[in-house]
């Protein structure tokens, strides 16, 4: 995937080489910059089996500060923030491979390198008995829930 | 044979006499017998859904997912840019000012539109609600939502935002709007059951070209919908699977 390109960032940021599943690795500036959830938001998203986007709404371009047409084709972890443990995302990819509904917290970064605290439901999507992709929502956490959220992956990054 | 269409019955009083027009006009354009079934309320047209007695229908997002998947129904085309959005209403003097401000043990008002109702309760997460913790006044309408919210009987209540905004100024002046869902990719469509299969193209031609004609416009200018565009079933399945993400966990 595409390194984040300093043009883009806004404020002061740090620079973090993220290693992905993969094998690969992305170059990622990160600013401290949180962007609030507009109330009643929802952040819609579907991928292939492998977590390609293949579409989203007007929300997760908002949200992401990516155009769509950067968004759409783009791997799901271009999301993908340093503060999230890879244990997290291997509990979604596991539950989703198994044909379960998986839901969770997850701390997303921007295009601009600011982050922000989702509350996430994803589903595999069943075509006659196959497994043809996963749909996404994700909308405003309760505060309270976050606050737990940052101490255990802060304890999982550790 | 006569045909039975149902409209979900979520819209206005004063469109009623719009969608007998409307039926009408498709009886006329499909040379047979329609007969406009009217549901008072929710379960009521579920009851018609689930004993097989419709054959065309005007259905919500949830009830397309029961229809395309559980019976077999065709989506056929969907209004022109009318997502359908969720409102989370309370009463304009109840002291309630913003979602935290909620017991998580509020009382809730709503219908049985369980696309709105799923919606709603996401709205309420961040104030940690959850289906298990708050209680619930199940009304049919959502008229009878904001009377059980002006009577204080519920905290806040569930409506799709189009009813909201389509409510008389008398009722809307005692209700005041928390929150409005964005999601931007749910909406009614028009569905035909699969003993009408092969009537589906022409329906679907007729109807993406009503307001090209002076007498469709004005049937769909009383109906608040600008023009009926194509809907195919992966969209279908699309919103089927959002519906289901939707859903409240188990
Ligand atoms: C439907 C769906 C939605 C996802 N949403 C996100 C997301 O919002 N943020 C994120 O970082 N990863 C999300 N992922 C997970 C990514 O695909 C990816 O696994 C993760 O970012 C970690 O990157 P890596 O697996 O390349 O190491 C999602 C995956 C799926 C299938």
């Amino acid at each position: 995937m595409q390194d984040m390109q300093i043009d883009d960032i806004v404020g002061d940021y740090e620079e973090i080489n993220q290693s992905l599943s993969d094998g690969s690795s992305r170059k990622v500036l990160v600013t401290q910059q949180e962007t609030d959830f507009p109330a009643g938001c929802l952040v819609v998203s579907q991928t292939d089996i492998n977590g390609t986007i293949t579409a989203a709404n007007e929300s997760f371009v908002t949200m992401s500060g990516y155009s769509l047409d950067e968004i759409i084709g783009s791997p799901h972890a271009l999301l993908r923030h340093p503060d999230m443990p890879a244990a997290a995302f291997a509990d979604l990819w596991q539950t989703l491979q198994a044909g379960n509904k998986w839901y969770g917290y997850v701390k997303n970064l921007r295009k601009d390198g600011g982050f922000y605290w989702v509350y996430a439901t994803a589903i595999p999507n069943i075509r006659e008995g196959v497994v043809q992709g996963y749909t996404s929502v994700r909308r405003e956490p309760s505060k309270t829930k976050i606050e737990e959220c940052k101490k255990l992956y802060r304890e999982m990054l550790n | 044979m006569t045909y039975n269409l149902a409209v979900s019955p979520d819209f206005k009083p004063d469109l009623l006499s719009g969608w007998f027009i409307f039926n009408t006009w498709l009886q006329h354009q499909l040379d047979t017998g329609i007969h406009f079934e009217i549901h008072q309320g929710f379960d009521e047209q579920l009851e018609a859904i689930d004993a097989d007695k419709v054959d065309i229908i005007y259905a919500n997002p949830y009830d397309i997912s029961r229809l395309v998947r559980d019976k077999g129904f065709i989506p056929v085309a969907k209004p022109h840019a009318k997502p359908d959005e969720a409102i989370v209403v309370t009463a304009a003097e109840g002291g309630i000012n913003v979602i935290p401000d909620l017991d998580v043990s509020a009382t809730i008002a709503k219908t049985h539109a369980r696309d709105v109702d799923n919606i709603g309760m996401i709205l309420l997460e961040p104030a940690d609600i959850t289906p298990q913790s708050a209680q619930t006044l199940e009304c049919d309408t959502y008229i009878c939502v904001a009377k059980a919210l002006i009577n204080g009987k519920a905290d806040v209540g569930f409506m799709l935002t189009e009813a909201f905004n389509e409510l008389s100024p008398l009722v809307a002046k005692q209700l005041k709007p928390l929150v409005s869902s964005q999601i931007q990719l749910i909406h009614h469509a028009i569905l035909l059951g699969p003993q009408l299969a092969e009537h589906h193209d022409a329906l679907a031609a007729f109807l993406t070209d009503m307001h090209n004609t002076e007498k469709g416009k004005k049937i769909l200018d009383d109906l608040g919908i600008s023009h009926w565009e194509p809907m195919d079933k992966e969209e279908a399945e699309f919103m089927i699977d959002l519906m289901d993400t939707l859903a409240p966990k188990e």
